[in-house]
């Protein structure tokens, strides 16, 4: 029973997010679903097909794999570190609960899961929303699914440390900045990495969601991905080592 | 003597080179209301959050219920209440809200909780706020919601961090009177305080505090007889140099001049009003020795750094 204590916290911001539904579901979805059509169908006639090994596959399931991951990773840094901090910083809340039997491990273990919920829960309207207009359909989704639950969980993990490190909102800009709005575009969510240049190329691989991209991307083709243990591996070591760096520094934070 | 409530020994913390908490040693005995006084950067609330385990002390120990703090911080805890010194209420939620989540930290079940929230709403006296979010709630209100959220897991101990700072006089008021029945009922408090009226109204023994170390303890009432004369007169409305140096040696036994007012201590004050009478243009203040006189003396009238 008390090793569930992250718990309490973690319903506490479901409850919390259940009164925002609306405004919280059209901030999650509405935009991702606009840089989908946009690009999707606008872009997507320009473009015509991208060469995916020996098929060529339509623009906007090329875009809407990706995307759908970048939805998820922002979905997770978005919850971890501007209402993460808020919570912690400005309400004071997590103050508030350490004076229960509850523990600064269990309230930033709830604080990382609740940052992965909101993630799974943007990129499973979104997975709704392209059955629905018929973008995909292959029953691989369903295992596109756990993945996407993983990368929320590798965010939140990577966003909790700057959480530990802010001192106020202004901080967050530099990772959205210098780290996520780069990765954006070197993912391969928009285009294939193959035409980029051998160093930059390099640099791409480095990065989480190069691989959540390359794990998604062939299941939404009805696909399998090559190398899915090393993809996964690299996304689970990120988690793992952001993770202890997490409470690491939100320990110290916490120590004064 | 029966055990301790909570038991503080020889306490340390260091702050890099200034050392914040300094050998303090302290008990909380049961059913009673213990008072931390001490001005700012005294150590009140480092002692406080080492109570509380979200610090550790450098050397020295802790016991609460018997059992060492930090190592048992759980189990202690589900059994302390905790106003911390600014409310940490949950603005999203309602106040029956706010108590509803706070009892699910402590591990109730949500059956548990909803029954015992009207009897808190009824004892913060805010019933009739029950649906309210904390931002349409007064001053007061919130620190008595506060209180009651931490009343949710019936507490033996509560630890109160200035409970009613920034409060109205009736809203302090009626903070005294729910702390007073708490006292009834048997639980221990243990509170800091800036109001020396809180502290001798509420407390059975003070504790003051300065740069870490314990400087006095005991009954409030104890400590003006032991360190004070019975009577006080403030004089204002001259050169104070002169008033002091004139009237002093011999009918007080002490005086301290702090800008324009002279402030003598003495056993019968009948013949010093006396002889100031003489002196034209002064306005005297006769008033019995008090807690706020003893603090004065004892951590002096200059202002503290971040006071």
């Amino acid at each position: 029973m008390m090793q569930l204590r992250f718990w309490p916290v973690f319903l506490r911001n479901f409850l919390v997010w259940r009164k925002l539904f609306i405004p919280s579901l059209i901030a999650n979805i509405a935009e991702p679903l606009m840089w989908l059509v946009a690009f999707g169908y606008g872009l997507g006639a320009l473009v015509g097909g991208v060469q995916q090994g020996d098929e060529k596959v339509p623009y906007i399931l090329f875009l809407a794999s990706g995307s759908v991951c970048m939805s998820a990773m922002n979905a997770a840094t978005f919850e971890a570190l501007y209402s993460a901090f808020s919570r912690m910083h400005v309400q004071k809340t997590w103050d508030g609960i350490m004076n229960a039997p509850v523990r600064l491990d269990d309230v930033l273990l709830a604080e990382m899961l609740w940052a992965a919920f909101k993630a799974i829960f943007t990129a499973t309207a979104i997975l709704i929303v392209m059955l629905v207009l018929d973008i995909s359909h292959s029953w691989k989704l369903l295992i596109a699914w756990p993945i996407l639950l993983g990368v929320g969980i590798t965010f939140s993990c990577l966003a909790l440390i700057f959480n530990a490190l802010a001192k106020g909102y202004d901080f967050f800009t530099y990772y959205f900045t210098l780290f996520l709005t780069p990765m954006m575009f070197l993912s391969g969510v928009f285009f294939p990495l193959d035409t980029l240049p051998e160093m930059v190329k390099w640099v791409a691989w480095c990065l989480p969601l190069t691989h959540a991209v390359a794990l998604v991307r062939p299941l939404f083709m009805d696909q399998w991905p090559d190398q899915a243990l090393l993809h996964l591996g690299v996304l689970a070591l990120y988690a793992s080592v952001a993770w202890w760096t997490a409470l690491h520094l939100t320990r110290k934070r916490f120590k004064q | 003597m029966t055990e301790p409530q909570l038991r503080c020994s020889h306490l340390f913390k260091r702050f890099g080179t200034t050392t914040v908490v300094d050998d303090l040693s302290f008990d909380l005995q049961a059913g009673e209301c213990l008072g931390v006084i001490g001005p700012n950067g005294a150590g009140k609330t480092t002692t406080f959050r080492m109570c509380l385990g979200l610090t550790t002390a450098d050397s020295g120990s802790i016991n609460v219920f018997g059992m060492p703090m930090p190592q048992e911080t759980l189990a202690i805890k589900a059994r302390l209440g905790v106003v911390s010194q600014f409310d940490t209420l949950d603005p999203d939620f309602s106040c029956s809200e706010n108590l509803m989540v706070y009892g699910r930290y402590f591990g109730m079940a949500s059956a548990d909780i909803r029954q015992r929230i009207p009897a808190l709403l009824s004892f913060a006296a805010l019933t009739h706020k029950a649906d309210a979010k904390p931002s349409e709630l007064s001053g007061g209100m919130k620190r008595r919601l506060s209180l009651a959220r931490a009343l949710i897991n019936d507490p033996q101990v509560l630890l109160l961090d200035e409970p009613t700072t920034g409060l109205d006089p009736q809203a302090r008021h009626l903070m005294w009177e729910r702390l007073q029945q708490l006292l009834q009922q048997g639980k221990s408090i243990l509170l800091t305080t800036h109001f020396m009226d809180e502290a001798e109204r509420l407390c059975d023994r003070l504790l003051v505090l300065d740069h870490g170390k314990k400087i006095a303890e005991g009954k409030p009432r104890d400590l003006i007889n032991q360190h004070l004369e019975p009577d006080v007169v403030e004089v204002f409305g001259g050169d104070p140099k002169v008033i002091a140096a004139c009237v002093a040696g011999n009918y007080a036994k002490r005086v301290e001049v702090s800008g324009d007012t002279v402030f003598f201590y003495s056993d019968t004050a009948a013949p010093l009003l006396k002889a100031l009478g003489d002196i034209p243009g002064l306005r005297t203040l006769h008033r019995p020795a008090n807690l706020e006189d003893l603090f004065l003396k004892l951590t002096g009238r200059q202002i503290r750094e971040d006071g």
